[in-house]
């Protein structure tokens, strides 16, 4: 495992929020103006400090969204029912809104342009966010790096940045794995991501590919086991894991 | 001073016992996972525990050995830099102390290394006088590999990356050598209590 360069210290900043985009039912994206971020690379994250009137706060952590390259940055939340944070951030927080954030943190499940690739992408759900950054930073600086991305959503209405993934464009292979419904005329996936999936639809160890696997720690834990079955070295695959209480945390 | 978020109340304030819970932290009853890469398959029978490195002579156990030392039951609170805490987790291992106990040594930091790559660094002092354990039993069943079986280090009044998964050695080191996070930008000391979650905190 390599070292990164030792960042600077992370302060305290405001974002402002500029628009939010309803994703899915339960999934809403925040466009947010940081005047004083200091760039990101893709697959980052933030924390978020919320500040209740009595002087009571909470932070969680969310992965970052948008590309380096982006204008703004953006954070997708999947609300998580019970939780404290999230329903907060994708039912009551609007436009002109102030956020405090601070970032970006973690510097192992990142991707550039340089790191080469074939660039394997793996997500459970929610687990898109942090892979969207990289496509979108492959987008960016039309990188012609042979990429695949499989995706595992419980419906295709559960499917986050649906139309933008349908025309991620050339030298980028999509395939989705619904697990619950799917509509009747549905090409693609269904079922559970298996060891048979996994050889059908992704590069194979012999390619080297660079591996980044994001989404709820039971899928995570399948499917970079089913990675490492298949020859790819372990020193190859990125995790990033979220449990019932998490949500896209380092 | 943070500014108010308009129509946040907050909502996890009903902590059983909020003065366990340090600053920025909620309180979790489920275990969640973290970890950079795959969980590593462990053999046991190739296993071993080391201690080496600034050391008279460094010395190592394999699983049967490291399970016939003298064991200890702790129960103690965890809190995660990701902001979870889980109160009264239930551990079985050998501290620290008496693995220490079995070389000389004259250095004052130790990094703890793991299977799959993993490093974290330390202070002696941090994992002196029953505050550190290498633990193989998380609430009376053995410890499940994603939550680091067979075996992790407990340092439980620092944040919990400083309890490595999968560990399979201590080396000592005469300078404090940042590990695996952090060298990523995540605080070298890690003190829940203080909010050591990132450098310069």
């Amino acid at each position: 495992m390599a070292r990164a360069a030792l960042p600077g210290r992370l302060t305290w900043q405001f974002a402002r929020v500029v628009e939010t985009i309803a994703e899915t039912p339960t999934a809403k994206t925040l466009v947010l103006e940081v005047p004083e971020w200091p760039g990101h690379d893709a697959g980052q994250h933030v924390d978020i400090r919320l500040t209740a009137p009595d002087g009571y706060q909470a932070q969680r952590s969310y992965s970052i969204a948008s590309a380096p390259e982006h204008s703004h940055l953006e954070l997708t939340i999947e609300t998580i029912d019970d939780g404290e944070v999230s329903p907060y951030l994708t039912e009551e927080l609007r436009v002109d809104d102030e956020l405090e954030l601070r970032g970006p943190i973690g510097g192992y499940f990142v991707w550039r342009e340089e790191l080469g690739g074939p660039l394997q992408l793996v997500a459970g759900g929610s687990g898109i966010v942090p892979l969207r950054s990289m496509l979108a930073h492959r987008a960016a600086v039309s990188s012609e790096i042979p990429t695949r991305l499989l995706y595992s959503a419980r419906t295709l209405e559960d499917v986050i940045y649906r139309d933008e993934l349908a025309r991620a464009g050339e030298g980028v292979t999509l395939d989705l794995a619904l697990t619950r419904a799917w509509p009747p005329d549905w090409a693609g996936l269904t079922g559970r991501v298996d060891q048979d999936t996994i050889a059908r639809v992704t590069f194979a160890a012999g390619e080297r590919p660079w591996v980044y696997v994001c989404g709820p720690t039971g899928f995570v834990e399948h499917v970079s086991a089913s990675m490492v079955a298949a020859g790819h070295p372990a020193d190859r695959i990125k995790t990033e894991r979220f449990g019932p209480s998490g949500t896209g945390g380092s | 001073m943070s500014p108010i978020s308009r129509g946040f109340t907050g909502r996890r304030r009903d902590a059983p016992d909020p003065s366990r819970i340090p600053p920025g932290q909620y309180l979790t009853r489920d275990f969640p996972v973290l970890s950079a890469g795959p969980t590593p398959r462990v053999d046991l029978s190739t296993w071993t525990f080391t201690i080496d490195g600034e050391v008279d002579e460094a010395v190592s156990w394999s699983w049967e050995q490291f399970l016939d030392l003298p064991a200890e039951e702790v129960t103690r609170d965890i809190h995660c830099v990701t902001k979870w805490s889980k109160l009264d987790t239930r551990w079985t291992g050998v501290s620290v102390d008496r693995l220490l106990g079995s070389v000389r040594s004259e250095a004052e930091y130790l990094t703890a290394w793991s299977d799959g790559g993993y490093t974290t660094n330390l202070s002696r002092e941090d994992v002196a006088d029953g505050r550190a354990w290498i633990v193989y039993r998380f609430d009376g069943e053995q410890l499940a590999p994603e939550h680091g079986g067979p075996a992790r280090l407990l340092v439980p009044h620092l944040y919990f990356w400083k309890s490595a998964k999968w560990v399979r050695g201590l080396r000592l080191t005469a300078d404090d050598e940042p590990g695996f996070w952090e060298g990523y930008g995540y605080h070298n000391h890690g003190d829940p209590w203080l909010e050591q979650r990132y450098q310069g905190d």
